[in-house]
């Protein structure tokens, strides 16, 4: 399977009311350019899993922005005053989630765990509606996995197999949400050849991954 | 007399730097709890962690220097220092949760006396989300405190949190600009007072009980 394709190539997979998660943190390691292609196609009704919503006019931010997003997954919206504008207004549902538990959330979703036992959220509202569990006399909150319908992910150095190679603090949620997804995109800063990753720097196997897209610098 | 704002973080920057230990891995939150790097003595090395994937999180790069794919928790450019390493966010999580880090500093909207701690949402108001807070709070080793001790002149140590909480019962320490409060099973024990301050100040712009030792120090910067 050739996954290497041209950004045009991925317009097909892309609808209406899908459940997306996208990497990066405040903008650092998110596919800016498969951002740039769900704005020019103005898809709409977009639930989005992912750790924030970045800026306005950065990263997942220009979603929102856009009027594209119908609700969101995410730890902190305190980057962005335009979701919590179209929150307060009620176009717009956010499910706040601590950080921690979300990135555990998306791991059991991907590494096919019923869930997740955590202190995190004990004693606050977080904790509401959900089932708790005395484990050797202390409290954990079971939280649920997710998935998507498909991961938006960014990648520094990709091979022609996908495997991926992350700089500096990039990596945060794309090694995690590369496993969530039932179709899974990466964004290269550099695509290169067979061999030219060592398996050892191999930081994501790419047997998760559907289709690579060159990004731009 | 309350130091001016700038004074106040500086006093609680200080303070607080003289809490780390030789060796220890430190959280520091976005804002005030962050100027706790520049005054960590010369003999005592830290290692600080980013949230977002890092440990041995270095100062910000000079003007030009930065590397877009190196940043803090605030998305801020900063540098990495030999030794070093990165990683993804469930590792940086287990980090946290998992009890190795060995101190947080984190600001407050309210803090209470049984370590009640409410600082990610004011309901109608402002809503920015617990980020890692929750987290960091249930899991660090010691979780201090780092806020000015009132908001415009209402006390922000209180009988009982109001605004919702981040952590129940978490708070081991919280310093502010005119004192030091250590949180015990027994309540809040004043430990230390600033110079320019006397106990009576304290007691009158705070909410909460407050345990009076015989042998308060003047807190040390």
């Amino acid at each position: 399977m050739k996954k290497v394709v041209d950004i045009d190539d991925i317009k097909p997979l892309i609808k209406d009311g899908m459940t997306l998660m996208i990497g990066g943190f405040l903008a650092c390691g998110t596919p800016e350019k498969l951002i740039d292609l769900l704005v020019d196609m103005n898809v709409k009704e977009l639930t989005i899993i992912a750790n924030d919503t970045a800026f306005p006019d950065r990263g997942i931010g220009r979603l929102v922005v856009n009027g594209q997003v119908k609700k969101v997954i995410v730890s902190h919206i305190g980057t962005n005053p335009e979701t919590g504008r179209l929150m307060n207004e009620g176009k717009m549902e956010v499910e706040l989630c601590p950080q921690g538990t979300l990135i555990e959330r998306i791991r059991a979703g991907g590494a096919g765990l019923g869930g997740v036992l955590t202190p995190t959220g004990v004693g606050t509202i977080v904790e509401e509606g959900k089932q708790k569990l005395n484990i050797n006399g202390k409290e954990y909150i079971l939280e649920l996995p997710l998935k998507a319908d498909i991961s938006l992910v960014k990648g520094n150095i990709v091979d022609e197999m996908g495997n991926i190679f992350y700089k500096g603090t990039t990596r945060n949620f794309n090694p995690i949400i590369a496993f969530a997804a039932d179709t899974v995109i990466v964004e290269a800063d550099e695509i290169v050849n067979i061999g030219q990753l060592t398996p050892e720097e191999v930081m994501t196997p790419g047997v998760v991954v559907n289709y690579v897209i060159k990004g731009g610098e | 007399m309350i130091p001016n704002a700038d004074l106040a973080k500086e006093i609680i920057a200080k303070r607080i730097a003289k809490e780390l230990k030789d060796g220890q891995l430190v959280n520091l939150g976005i804002g005030l709890p962050t100027l706790v790097s520049n005054y960590v003595p010369e003999e005592v090395q830290v290692i600080f962690q980013s949230e977002n994937g890092m440990v041995g999180m270095g100062p910000m790069p000079e003007v030009g220097m930065e590397d877009k794919n190196i940043t803090n928790a605030g998305g801020i450019p900063v540098t990495v220092l030999p030794g070093g390493a990165f990683f993804d966010s469930s590792i940086s999580f287990a980090l946290i949760r998992g009890g190795h880090v060995d101190i947080t500093v984190l600001g407050a909207l309210e803090v209470d006396q049984e370590g009640n701690l409410a600082n990610w949402i004011i309901p109608g108001k402002m809503v920015p989300g617990m980020g890692g807070a929750m987290d960091l709070v249930v899991g660090a080793k010691k979780v201090i405190v780092a806020m000015q001790h009132t908001s415009k002149g209402q006390p922000k140590i209180l009988k009982k949190c109001r605004l919702p909480l981040t952590a129940k019962g978490e708070v081991n320490m919280i310093v502010t600009e005119l004192c030091v409060l250590e949180v015990t099973e027994k309540g809040l024990i004043l430990k230390e007072i600033y110079k320019d301050t006397t106990v009576e100040e304290i007691k009158n712009l705070t909410e909460a009980e407050l345990i009076i030792p015989e042998d308060i120090k003047t807190m040390n910067i």
